[in-house]
């Protein structure tokens, strides 16, 4: 039955300073409020005010007040065996009142279980469109102009050896579908065409080469561009692509390469597609193939 | 002494309450009771006895950081924008000044620069959900290697690891409404994660999102669900949890006097309720002094998301690391071939694997039961060297997604340790599977050699050391105390009135109080 201190008039000062302190603090917390200060002296003052005010109490409850201990009887979860039977009885045989006439318990049945479907299917079919060809289809068209964040043409000239860019389809720089799946890296290998890979000998004109952005991955920005070894590196899951091979994966969780986009140069030195990308772009899915 | 029931009591009239000997207070409760019927219940409520044990305390912090985190929440949505909308921002941060960002983005800066004490509920809001999601953690495993899921507490424990599914899905929403560019990177990979799954995964992720990614339903949607769905769900679920463990009682350790049929402890009013009550505000004002003092997830150092831009900074919270790990480390399985791709690589690491983690957890209680064909009610708990097998499987769950979770620094690793990517890769792929398999070895063989001493582990009696007039020190045992282990006082029952306590006239041996740990300080 007795408390917990042995000098109860000594914890009941220290108590009592404690809480003080936590009176003093929530109100230098409203003062502070006032006068409007930085965040911090807020999550000063208001946390050593109510921790202090805690502690106090805790330690009032702790050492001041009857620990006891005290006992009390835990009574069975279980009903009596009566109770048990009755209940039973209730669900079985008033049960069976739904059971008896099959008819309708089928017709019921089934009506309620149309109507979970209904509820389930038009609900949720109004929260998205079907993806249909949204996944595999970027804005990448046969002569599409490429151009820089600020909407800006790239001009053969523009960028050095080693220089990358980040490119959109000319119109789709400040959309959600450009910045996502249209995203495109440019990089410059070298000042002559370069061939990543057999069948693509055209695809890279005065050394340009372009991958889609999207890691095949999770979809992550490719953004890092390791100009020495001439590796793409994605900074989510630390995967690498070799841009000298059309981005073979060399390390990482990635399974596939990243889709390159065939470039040509255009009468004025632009550079565009020469169409889209030959595969979807970013991430594997069921359906694609 | 009057106790309550030799009382004058009962009118003839049930429905005209008697004067009742406690005043004011006394008649306001009788009215009260004549209408609602409270008496019984609330008397039997006040006496509830909790049992007294610094491990019971781990669902109260959780309890409380859920309390604080739906109080910083509804403060933020007052000024929180769910919105993707653009806008040119001129607010008071001026390197952001001019630049096109999402609503959603600048809310988020004006709440934490423009509000009074909006940074601060921000920090407090952030800081709260990862103590919540720690806090239910460490409860978790207090009641796992306890055995305190056995029979009776099955659905609790249910519930219980439902609400940590829940706290997790709810903490990673919550880190993507800020829209800044490590929230949005978190999106961009969940929807992926969701587009692995074989047959439904794109209609799932276009329907979750409102269509492909990033489109501009995702902040919006993520808002309802974050701030409305999720928490009402949890509310109801903390609701059932607690409801449940005031109708089955606590456990409680084995001890003096205690048995599967009672409760041993203090009651819940006045003592546990202080106790309680100061333990709330401590949660709160060490998440206070956090929310302060110690920053957290700075949106406006990140920077507004745009979809093609990322940054080094780019972490999930710690709560989602474990995953982030299973997918780096995961083989580049993928699978394709009459047309359709299986992503494994995803698929395993971000579907499968967390899948079953929880569903090994969540089901424990029935798995236990399988193996054990254990049909008795448990209302005293095991000390986790008790059962080794169960002490072992559960700490070697617990190494497999810590595992995981360093597997998710593997570049910050191979920096420290000065080896190459690869090999850091391939270490942990094995480490991963190995580590837990030593740990479990390792825990069964401490557990069983802990079985053999005795009552090893418990806190032992003080000792007074008393100084003789002479200079001598002569150590004796101290009065048995509550909290002692090896000497517990008798418990007995709850008197009606709970007498108020005799202060004692001066300390008998003039001797100060002894600290927490039961040892004598010895002051001249
Ligand atoms: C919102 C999150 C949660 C809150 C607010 C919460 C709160 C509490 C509180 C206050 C208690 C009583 C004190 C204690 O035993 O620590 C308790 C008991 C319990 N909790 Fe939780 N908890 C949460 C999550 C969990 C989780 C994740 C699990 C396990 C999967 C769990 C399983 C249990 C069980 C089985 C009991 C009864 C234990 C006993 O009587 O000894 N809870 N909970
Ligand atoms: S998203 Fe690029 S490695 Fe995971």
């Amino acid at each position: 039955m007795q408390p917990k201190a042995k000098n109860p008039k000594r914890a009941e000062a220290l108590i009592a300073v404690m809480m003080l302190v936590g009176v003093a603090g929530l109100v230098g917390f409203g003062v502070a409020y006032i006068m409007v200060t930085p965040d911090w002296v807020y999550g000063l003052t208001l946390g050593i005010g109510t921790l202090s005010l805690g502690f106090g109490v805790t330690a009032w409850g702790k050492y001041l007040m009857p620990q006891g201990p005290f006992v009390e009887d835990r009574h069975p979860m279980r009903g009596t065996d009566e109770q048990r039977e009755r209940f039973s009885a209730a669900i079985v045989q008033r049960g069976g009142i739904l059971g008896r006439r099959k008819l309708l318990a089928g017709i019921g049945g089934l009506g309620m279980a149309v109507f979970g479907l209904i509820a389930a299917i038009p609900l949720l079919r109004s929260f998205g469109p079907l993806p249909q060809n949204t996944l595999s289809e970027t804005n990448w068209k046969k002569n599409t102009l490429l151009v820089d964040s600020t909407g800006r043409a790239i001009n053969v000239t523009d960028v050095a050896v080693g220089g990358v860019v980040t490119v959109y389809p000319e119109g789709r720089q400040n959309t959600d579908e450009g910045q996502a799946i249209d995203q495109t890296i440019l990089i410059r290998l070298t000042t002559q065409d370069y061939i990543t890979q057999p069948g693509r000998e055209s695809w890279g004109p005065d050394g340009y080469v372009a991958y889609s952005k999207m890691c095949s991955h999770l979809g992550c920005p490719v953004g890092l561009y390791e100009q020495q070894l001439e590796l793409l590196v994605c900074p989510c899951h630390q995967s690498m692509f070799d841009v000298t091979t059309g981005a073979e994966p060399i390390f990482g969780p990635a399974p596939r390469p990243l889709p390159q986009l065939p470039l040509f140069v255009d009468s004025k030195g632009f550079l565009r597609a020469q169409t889209g990308f030959d595969q979807p772009v970013g991430p594997g899915y069921w359906t694609r193939s | 002494m009057t106790t309550l029931e030799n009382s004058p009591q009962k009118s003839s009239n049930e429905n005209v309450s008697e004067k009742n000997q406690f005043g004011r207070i006394g008649k306001t409760l009788d009215e009260l009771d004549d209408r609602l019927g409270i008496a019984k219940g609330g008397r039997n409520l006040l006496d509830k006895i909790f049992p007294d044990h610094w491990s019971f305390m781990l669902g109260e912090i959780a309890l409380y950081s859920f309390i604080i985190l739906l109080a910083t929440g509804v403060f933020m949505t007052f000024f929180y924008i769910p919105s993707t909308d653009t806008v040119i921002y001129h607010g008071s941060y001026v390197p952001l000044q001019g630049q096109r960002v999402t609503e959603a983005y600048a809310s988020s800066i004006d709440l934490t620069f423009s509000v009074r004490c909006g940074l601060l509920i921000r920090q407090m809001h952030h800081w709260a959900c990862d103590l919540f999601l720690g806090a239910m953690v460490v409860h978790m495993a207090r009641v796992f290697f306890t055995g305190a899921f056995r029979k009776p507490r099955e659905t609790n424990f249910l519930i219980g690891s439902t609400l940590l599914l829940l706290g997790i899905v709810e903490g990673f929403l919550g880190y993507s409404l800020p829209d800044d560019l490590v929230s949005g990177t978190g999106i961009r990979i969940a929807f992926s994660i969701i587009e692995s799954i074989p047959l439904v995964g794109t209609y799932v992720a276009f329907f979750l999102f409102g269509g492909n990614y990033p489109g501009p339903s995702i902040i919006p949607r993520f808002f309802i669900i974050h701030v409305l769905l999720i928490p009402l769900i949890m509310l109801g679920l903390v609701t059932a949890h607690l409801f449940l463990l005031v109708h089955q009682k606590h456990t409680q350790f084995p001890g003096k006097g205690r048995t599967e049929k009672n409760v041993v402890g203090t009651p819940m009013f006045p003592i546990f309720a202080s106790k309680a009550t100061g333990f709330m505000f401590m949660v709160g004002g060490v998440t206070a002094l956090l929310g302060g003092l110690a920053q957290i997830n700075p949106i406006w150092q990140f920077g507004p998301y745009e979809a093609s831009k990322i940054s080094y900074a780019v972490q999930p919270d710690w709560y989602m690391g474990w995953l982030d790990g299973a997918l780096r480390i995961a083989p580049s399985w993928e699978w394709s071939g009459f047309g359709y791709t299986i992503p494994l690589e995803v698929l395993i690491p971000g579907v499968i694997l967390p899948g079953l983690v929880f569903a090994v957890v969540q089901l424990w209680p029935q798995i236990e039961r399988r193996y054990t064909k254990d049909d008795e009610m448990h209302n005293l708990l095991d000390r986790p060297r008790d059962r080794p097998k169960r002490t072992a499987a559960g700490a070697a769950i617990f190494a497999f997604v810590t595992m995981l979770f360093v597997a998710s620094a593997t570049d910050v690793l191979a920096n420290f340790f000065h080896v190459s990517l690869e090999a850091t890769l391939w270490t942990m792929r094995f480490t991963v599977f190995l580590i837990p398999v030593i740990v479990f070895f390792l825990t069964l063989k401490i557990t069983q050699e802990f079985q053999k001493v005795p009552e090893g582990g418990r806190r032992k009696r003080a000792n007074v050391v008393t100084r003789t007039p002479s200079g001598e020190y002569v150590s004796t045992p101290a009065a048995p105390r509550p909290g002692d282990a090896h000497h517990e006082l008798d418990a007995e029952r709850l008197p009606d009135l709970l007498e108020p306590i005799p202060e004692p006239k001066e300390d008998e041996d003039g001797m100060p109080p002894t600290s927490e740990t039961g040892v004598r300080n010895i002051e001249r």
